[in-house]
């Protein structure tokens, strides 16, 4: 019992960090037509700004962290501007190699600013255990788990209420005639890659947090692939779902049966998800009027 | 109100779709704009909202004029902020949006900060509702679900939020029966008088424009070849026999007629 749900929500812990990526995975996609494999080094130069603010540069930890996220929103806008916006109109093909080439610029920068070798992160969510229906549980995967459950609570909020989120879901529906009501189409992309970046940074800090910072980080955001195309490329409630479930798999292999299963276990059951549904967990299906 | 002169656009740097195409929309009017397939009435209208970009069309001579001001070089966003609102053809609803979220995003130029603007909105979205009972009791269904009268007007509805003072409607009648077409331009005729929206109304029917415009042109091959009192249009023999269709009953049809016309035509245009 105890073990169960020590797995349980060291799982949720992963999941629920891995839906906050995939979101921002999926709302470029959605809005942009964008599969950005870039996801993994936000969640990287997220982390690594995080650490370079409150570090490098010795800010009390909110205000680092605070700091991050306007740096990753001017980011956001900034790769949105000069890398992608040029690419409106160009091919699938074209696009993808685009966001491959930032991702190696990317994770090159932070090589070279920050170097190759892990650093420990300073651990500014509380730590030490609590003790959770009997099993022993780290505080600061608790903490990370509250954490991403909130910001995931607060974009769903926002897409579904506010006038700009309500804005994106209609240009990701049909761009020109979103272009016919007046809302600027480069300002909702603009918008999707500031709120993919800032997720992706929070989640980032939020890894790092618990396993320091390396280039390793980069990995966590290769696993939204499985995620995402499990939930649906353009369903948020399937990014998180998806999450959830990718991440408790994950752990419930690794703990129960081990010998690295647990890498392989979630494309399987990728695999069977999209024998019987191919768009996914969530996915849109073309509405089709009879 | 508005001013089209004499305007040239061009598709990818070749294409001459409109050549000296002009027209004008007085306040509070209801203008036809009629023509057959491809005679570029879409073109047109998508010229005046500033929607040419996205499909690599451009306004090459004449001007846009609204209100007195130049228009042709704003983009689209700042042309439904001024005060003009495209219904694009074939509905283009926002498919897996509900229906009122299809409106609030028609309202998306408009400031929602205070609380008074907020009950501003309010109060249009009920406005839309009235005009349109049946999206009410659909307010919260997807649109995509709703069937081509409802997303006809939807599409209405959604440019009514936005309070435009000239609304451009690219053929609303496309693909619905006759009874619904009815209704529909009937409340298109209480739009223009309740709310003083003027109108531009792009149509294939003919005889439905010509029925409630209080002017009509005709366009044909990028550019406008008869314009006037939509009755006087009525009696025009080119258009009775092109555009209504109607012809003399018992008298024989010959060929010559029709090449006639056509030489009529080329030299008109």
């Amino acid at each position: 019992m105890d073990t169960f749900v020590q797995f349980t929500l060291t799982g949720l812990t992963n999941g629920t960090i891995l839906a906050l990526v995939a979101m921002g995975f999926v709302l470029i996609y959605k809005a942009s037509d964008v599969i950005n494999f870039a996801q993994g080094e936000l969640l990287l130069v997220g982390a690594y700004l995080t650490y370079a603010m409150v570090v490098d540069i010795g800010l009390f930890w909110p205000v680092g962290v605070l700091a991050t996220l306007v740096v990753a929103v001017v980011l956001g806008i900034l790769i949105e501007r000069f890398v992608l916006r040029k690419m409106i109109g160009e091919s699938i093909i074209s696009v993808i190699m685009v966001t491959i080439g930032l991702s190696s610029v990317l994770r090159a920068l932070v090589n070279s600013v920050w170097g190759t070798t892990g650093k420990a992160f300073p651990a500014f969510i509380p730590s030490g255990q609590v003790s959770i229906l009997g099993a022993e549980v780290a505080a600061d995967r608790l903490w990370a788990t509250v954490i991403a459950v909130l910001m995931l609570a607060g974009f769903s909020l926002f897409f579904r209420h506010s006038k700009v989120g309500i804005a994106m879901r209609a240009v990701a529906d049909d761009q020109q005639a979103a272009l016919s009501m007046g809302i600027s189409v480069k300002r909702i992309f603009a918008w999707a890659w500031s709120i993919a970046f800032v997720s992706a940074a929070i989640a980032g800090a939020l890894v790092a947090n618990i396993v320091g910072v390396s280039g390793e980080l980069a990995g966590f955001g290769l696993r939204v692939f499985p995620v995402v195309i499990l939930g649906g490329l353009d369903s948020i409630a399937g990014a998180i779902v998806g999450g959830i479930l990718i991440g408790l798999l994950e752990t419930y292999t690794g703990g129960y049966i081990g010998h690295g299963l647990n890498q392989v276990l979630p494309f399987v059951v990728l695999i069977v998800i999209l024998m019987i549904r191919p768009y996914g967990l969530f996915g849109q299906e073309k509405i089709e009027r009879v | 109100m508005l001013c089209v002169n004499n305007i040239e656009v061009i598709y990818n740097n070749v294409i001459l779709v409109l050549k000296g195409m002009s027209l004008e929309v007085p306040e509070g009017a209801i203008v036809g704009l009629l023509g057959s397939n491809g005679a570029g009435k879409s073109t047109t209208l998508k010229a005046i909202s500033g929607l040419l970009g996205v499909e690599d069309g451009e306004v090459t001579d004449g001007t846009i004029e609204f209100e007195g001001r130049q228009i042709h070089r704003l983009d689209a966003a700042d042309i439904v902020r001024i005060g003009i609102f495209q219904v694009m053809e074939g509905r283009r609803v926002f498919e897996h949006l509900s229906v009122e979220e299809n409106l609030i995003a028609g309202a998306h130029t408009r400031h929602s900060r205070t609380l008074g603007e907020r009950s501003a909105m309010r109060q249009d979205i009920d406005m839309v509702y009235r005009y349109f009972p049946r999206l009410g009791e659909r307010r919260g269904q997807l649109a995509g679900y709703l069937s081509g009268g409802e997303q006809q007007m939807l599409a209405i509805g959604r440019a009514l939020m936005a309070r435009p003072k000239l609304m451009m409607l690219d053929e609303p009648s496309l693909g619905l029966a006759p009874l619904l077409v009815r209704e529909i331009f009937a409340i298109i005729q209480r739009i223009n008088r309740e709310q003083g929206t003027t109108i531009l109304l792009v149509e294939q029917n003919a005889n439905l424009a010509l029925s409630v415009a209080d002017r009509a042109y005709v366009m044909e091959s990028g550019r406008i070849v008869l314009d006037g009192d939509p009755a006087e249009l009525r009696e025009n023999p080119d258009v009775r026999e092109f555009y209504l269709g109607l012809t003399e009953v018992g008298k024989r049809k010959s060929y010559r007629e029709v090449k006639h016309y056509k030489r009529r035509k080329r030299w008109l245009s």
